[in-house]
């Protein structure tokens, strides 16, 4: 593989955990914790959203990203070349 | 059937298969060893990294945390899940596409140092030995609960069974050990919480339940819980209470230290291929969120139950007498674990907030808390005898959580003996062994860890729970970022890796014993370890010792970049390694070099 393509593989690799990377702290960090008195108008089970992301949709969310980055990853890698 | 003997049914047949499993999975070579052959299937690594993973203190005490502060220990469930979204994306391909057995193999050929390979070395040993205090302890309690024999015997019981699998099979052994641990284990754990999911709530699934209508008083779970809580002169339950700083620091940790721990990461050297390790990271997290998303509706459901038990006829009736007390809570205190006082000598049990009890409890001629003590380990092994649920369920959750301790305990012996035989011995003390002395030398430092564990064990310094603190502070501080830069910057060289190794790993310590005390020891901490003396706390901002190993992180990120620019660049065929380990092709061929 040309050093030309290495780095557009890559640049493109960095791009995607960036974004997901961003998703990650803003359902945790985000919704969780930091955000959650934005999110206490809305109701759930006696509770609020953000008590539901800090204790479930953080972790649901988690699951999704890493399985879409690996979905991602695997075209990736084909249309690169590199895939096993 | 008596309920001892249900116990030893299933806790007896737990042990049986773990030990068919590691005869028929025996180690021939130090690949089988170290990474049994690099032939594991994805979704079967998922499942063993994920009983690799959830250790007593995952399947023991989190529920137990959670119940007892409510939203504020949220932080467990996301730190502990979040760092395999690091471990996935970050660390996991790279590290496989690498190809080599351990950490600090990674470590010392990428950073071309044995002065860094040596303080990964001496990092993975502090972290994997105060980690595996605990799982052995968890055992004792288990065993001496369960099957009433004393903690000694229970322990050397422990060690055999761990003894035969791990030393027999090695990764090999203890991969296919942990994928039918993790089945008795989550087994165990749902099945309890379905069951109180559906009495309380009507919802068998107690991820839903949590967020249901409680059929008993017809409104929220949740609402109902606040109320009671709050009647009794508790903090309500979904309510933040601590530090909104502290709670992200907190969680950041835990989520790099978790990527940062050896006996995890070792999991992805052993499958065939890159993209395997992007899936079995995928899987890991699922089954780890099986259990984590059902421990936050165990501890909620099981905090209100307990309250119902002390309060037989409603929250405004008359407290549980002394002379009632339930089954379950009698056998709990004979462990030490639960304690009950008359204090005010009225035979009834008032449990009320002992900082701020309510008017009604001082019209009732209050004299404190009644229920002196309850440690926050035995709710969830309690759990199934406060529900009244059938005896073979307690049989099943004591087969679990040993199955949860002894799982976390192989993983970690396995990350101690590789050290000791392939980074020490192989790699800086003899280089010229051959592959069947060191497959000997494998199992004999696996043979000395289990016994140290096993000293350890049965001596528990007085200081464990604070060390997985510890063990977690420096997995943040010092190994995951090296790691991190060792992918993602092509210019790191040795000297800015282990000047920021050694910051990180010095600053961490420093902050932990300046508040905990040197060594632990109590009496010898430099500060009183209160958020107003906490650094930072002027800022409104105190930073919690438990919390700093994400500030510790920084400080190694910080200090290799700048030590980086001032010192010898990296030689070219470094430069060249690092772009080979980024992309996935070659990793089969990677495998035995």
């Amino acid at each position: 593989m040309s050093d030309l393509s290495t780095d557009a593989y890559w640049k493109a690799n960095v791009r995607i955990i960036t974004i997901c990377m961003v998703i990650w702290a803003l359902v945790s960090f985000g919704f969780g914790i930091v955000l959650r008195p934005l999110l206490a108008g809305i109701p759930i089970g006696g509770t609020d959203l953000g008590f539901w992301f800090a204790q479930q949709g953080s972790m649901l969310t988690f699951i999704a990203l890493v399985f879409y980055y690996r979905s991602y990853m695997n075209k990736l890698d084909a249309k690169f070349g590199v895939e096993e | 059937m008596d309920q001892f003997v249900i116990n030893l049914i299933f806790v007896g047949a737990s042990f049986a298969l773990y030990i068919g499993i590691a005869i028929w999975a025996r180690a021939g070579s130090t690949s089988d060893f170290y990474a049994a052959s690099r032939g594991v299937n994805p979704v079967v690594n998922g499942a063993a990294t994920a009983a690799d993973w959830m250790s007593a203190a995952s399947f023991i005490s989190m529920a137990g945390l959670i119940a007892a502060v409510g939203y504020g220990n949220s932080t467990f469930l996301m730190g502990w899940t979040g760092g395999y979204v690091i471990l996935a994306l970050l660390l996991a391909p790279y590290l496989r596409k690498f190809g080599r057995f351990t950490v600090p193999d990674f470590i010392g050929d990428r950073f071309y140092s044995q002065t860094a390979r040596l303080v990964a070395v001496i990092s993975l040993l502090v972290m994997s030995i105060t980690y595996v205090i605990g799982q052995m302890t968890g055992a004792a309690v288990a065993f001496s609960r369960f099957l009433e024999v004393d903690n000694t015997t229970g322990l050397f019981i422990a060690s055999a069974v761990v003894f035969c699998y791990a030393v027999l099979g090695g990764m090999k052994g203890i991969t296919y050990t942990q994928l039918a641990q993790y089945c008795v284990l989550i087994v165990a754990y749902t099945i309890p919480a379905v069951f109180i999911s559906l009495q309380l709530t009507g919802n068998p699934l107690p991820q839903l339940g949590l967020f249901s209508t409680h059929t008993a008083s017809g409104q929220p779970l949740l609402q109902t819980l606040n109320e009671v809580l709050m009647d009794l002169g508790f903090n309500d339950y979904t309510g933040n209470h601590g530090s909104t700083f502290n709670m992200v620091l907190f969680t950041l940790s835990l989520m790099i230290g978790t990527a940062g721990l050896p006996h995890v990461i070792i999991r992805f050297f052993t499958v065939p291929k890159v993209a395997d390790a992007r899936t079995s990271a995928g899987w890991a997290l699922v089954f780890i969120a099986l259990l984590y998303t059902v421990a936050p509706a165990v501890g909620a459901m099981a905090r209100l139950n307990i309250i119902t038990t002390l309060w037989p006829q409603g929250i405004e009736g008359e407290p549980l007498a002394f002379d009632e007390k339930p089954d379950w809570m009698l056998n709990w205190e004979r462990t030490g674990l639960l304690r009950f006082e008359d204090l005010n000598g009225d035979g009834l049990i008032q449990y009320y907030n002992a900082a701020n009890p309510p008017q009604r409890a001082i019209d009732e001629g209050w004299e404190g808390n009644e229920m002196v003590l309850f440690n926050n380990d035995i709710l969830v092994l309690a759990n199934p005898e406060i529900a009244n649920l059938p005896g073979w369920v307690i049989g099943l959750i004591a087969a679990g959580g040993l199955a949860a301790a002894l799982s976390t305990a192989a993983g970690l012996l396995l990350a101690i003996s590789s050290a000791v035989s392939h980074d020490l011995i192989k790699s800086i003390i003899n280089p010229g062994i051959s592959e069947k002395s060191e497959l000997l030398a494998a199992r004999i430092s696996m043979a000395f860890a289990i016994a140290l564990a096993t000293y350890l064990g049965l001596n528990p310094p007085g200081f464990a729970a604070q060390v997985v603190a510890l063990a977690f502070g420096l997995a943040a501080a010092s190994l995951f970022p090296a790691i991190m830069m060792g992918i993602f910057s092509k210019k790191m060289n040795s000297s800015g890796a282990i000047a920021g190794m050694i910051v990180g790993l010095g600053s961490t310590i420093l902050y932990i014993f300046t508040y905990l005390g040197w060594f632990f020891i109590p009496g010898t901490n430099m500060l009183p370890n209160t958020p107003d003396n906490w650094l930072g706390a002027g800022l409104g901002m105190g930073i919690s010792p438990l919390s700093f190993g994400a500030v510790g992180a920084a400080l190694n990120f910080i200090t290799a970049f700048i030590v980086m620019k001032l010192t010898a660049p990296v030689p070219t065929e470094i430069e060249e390694l690092v772009e080979s380990i980024r992309v996935p092709k070659g990793a089969g061929a990677a495998v035995d070099h």
